[in-house]
């Protein structure tokens, strides 16, 4: 960090960041976590008829504070209705009325693949991790697909250990080959940078960098080889509304669930 | 037809030894009594069921009771991992744990098909994943119209279904409201089924299309109020998020987990009992 404290942290920019791509009006299926966050933020700001669908059935959900798990009661008593598990993936993901499923990973590759099975060999694990959830489903189905999450060597990986979700696959056509529903990443949110597939090769490309971020920094935090836009942007910084509104529900957050904020 | 009897005679009389056993609850009315009754009663070889293992599971993976573990996201919602599953996958402790690791949306569907009596769901997932390689119970299947590529999975019909609801009446018709997850599905699709319930009331007063389990689908019903704490019960209390983030301290170590179990479950006879132990450690600020 510099020596002039930025009027926003790296998790901020990240958050206003990946909120900015929800368009209002969409219907976004939200993973738990910093998704979460984000896709709340699009609502109390740009995004006011923006509908969330959590995998635990809420459709429409409109929590007044960031729920801490994926089926919080908040979910349930701000939604516009709430169906069973089976109807969620089957008739309103599968079926196909979500246009955004809007995820996190613990290792992405550059084509956008996500890990959230296991670290090291699947019969003899270094690290167990949750598993897949309904990220496969919702990487298959959504008609687009967004990730956030924080940018490390250790997580932008040249191998994944083990592939739970979707991307590009090997990436050019090898998605469309496969004949999956929806189009697969077309954005890739971190505290560092924004990424986006190359329309061809379907890599992921640094587009945007945040504002005082570096190339180095990027090339150091991806294991990868990473490419960047031949014009490169600027993230434009977040404004003080967003700034207020995520600062607010988080407090609010923090004041309803004690010391528990929503991490994933 | 529902018997209404206590929940220690429901678990001795209808789980048993190398069961499958399928406690389920979306974060909302998890079966936390019942769940504790089994480790109480010693239950071994359990072959588990859930599509979110949380704490519960957590607590019956490191008491030992569980041989196999079928499973789509096994973590501390909100807060992180599971240490007592992650060391019998990691390290084989207490004991050895086969895992079988699907989707969400693939075992929601297995449920339904269970209930179904069908012998498969179908789904539109999985190409290019490598669970599928690691799991020979997912399969390939081409629809016989389309031509289309689609996933299938065996439907789970477990031995016997657990979950927690608001309300039964005094026949033991069940109602549930709030998130009500995949518990009609798991409960429809097993041979017995358990039900424990915030209240026995006369009437429910529910709409017709509420989600009710009719007492003759099920095998017994038990009052245990606040029995899915420390998850909760929509319309009479709230999660108590504080518990789930104590449990990664507690559960961390071997140790410590032991001695948790030891004073707050397998100590206590019932779960009244472990509400004041856990009460009083809380208030001795040892442990929440």
């Amino acid at each position: 960090m510099n020596d002039a404290q930025p009027a926003y942290t790296t998790n901020e920019i990240m958050t206003v960041a990946a909120a900015r791509l929800l368009k209002n009006g969409a219907v976004c299926f939200v993973g738990i976590g910093l998704p979460s966050t984000a896709a709340n933020l699009a609502r109390l700001t740009h995004a006011p008829d923006i509908v969330l669908i959590y995998e635990s059935g809420p459709i429409g959900a409109k929590p007044p504070v960031l729920p801490l798990s994926i089926g919080d009661g908040n979910l349930a008593e701000t939604a516009d209705t709430v169906v069973s598990t089976p109807e969620i993936f089957r008739y309103w993901l599968q079926g196909g009325r979500v246009d955004v499923g809007f995820l996190g990973a613990a290792q992405i590759d550059r084509f956008a693949n996500i890990n959230t099975t296991v670290i090291g060999d699947y019969k003899k694990p270094a690290t167990r991790l949750p598993g897949a959830g309904g990220a496969p489903e919702i990487a298959s189905c959504a008609r687009e697909v967004v990730l956030v999450l924080k940018q490390s060597a250790r997580a932008f990986v040249k191998q994944l250990d083990f592939v739970t979700s979707v991307g590009y696959l090997d990436g050019g056509d090898a998605r469309q080959r496969l004949g999956l529903p929806g189009k697969g990443p077309v954005a890739v949110v971190t505290d560092l940078c924004v990424m986006a597939p190359d329309p061809l090769s379907k890599e992921l490309t640094v587009m945007e960098l945040h504002p005082g971020v570096t190339r180095e920094q990027v090339a150091k935090a991806t294991a990868w080889e990473i490419q960047f836009a031949g014009i490169l942007q600027e993230t434009p910084i977040p404004t003080n509304t967003e700034l207020e509104t995520l600062r607010d529900l988080e407090r609010r957050t923090k004041l309803a669930h004690g010391n528990l904020v929503g991490a994933g | 037809m529902a018997e209404i009897i206590t929940l220690f005679e429901a678990i001795a009389a209808l789980v048993r030894d190398g069961d499958s056993v399928a406690m389920e609850g979306f974060t909302h009315l998890i079966p936390y009594a019942a769940g504790h009754e089994v480790i109480r009663q010693g239950r071994k070889n359990l072959r588990l069921v859930r599509m979110t293992p949380d704490v519960i599971y957590d607590q019956l993976i490191g008491a030992g009771c569980a041989q196999k573990l079928t499973f789509s996201w096994g973590g501390n919602p909100g807060v992180g991992s599971l240490h007592r599953l992650r060391d019998a996958v990691e390290r084989a402790w207490p004991a050895p744990l086969e895992i079988q690791e699907h989707g969400h949306g693939d075992l929601a569907n297995a449920y339904v098909a269970g209930a179904a009596n069908l012998p498969f769901a179908v789904l539109r997932a999985y190409a290019g994943s490598d669970l599928p390689k690691h799991n020979d119970k997912i399969k390939f299947i081409q629809c016989p119209f389309t031509g289309e590529t689609l996933a299938a999975v065996p439907a789970i019909n477990p031995d016997v279904a657990i979950i927690h609801a608001q309300k039964a009446d005094r026949k033991g018709n069940v109602l549930l409201w709030g998130i009500v997850g995949v518990q009609k599905e798991a409960v429809l699709a097993s041979k017995k089924s358990i039900v424990t319930v915030e209240e026995i009331v006369d009437d429910l007063k529910a709409w017709p299309n509420a989600c009710i389990l009719p007492a003759w689908t099920l095998s017994a019903v038990c009052c245990v109020p606040g029995g899915a704490f420390p998850s909760y019960a929509h319309g009479y209390y709230e999660r108590d998020n504080r518990f789930y983030q104590a449990w990664d301290a507690i559960s961390r170590e071997r140790g410590t987990f032991q001695n948790w179990m030891k004073k707050h479950i397998l100590d206590t006879e019932d779960f009244p009992a472990f509400r004041r132990a856990l009460a009083e450690s809380s208030a001795a600020s040892v442990q929440p």
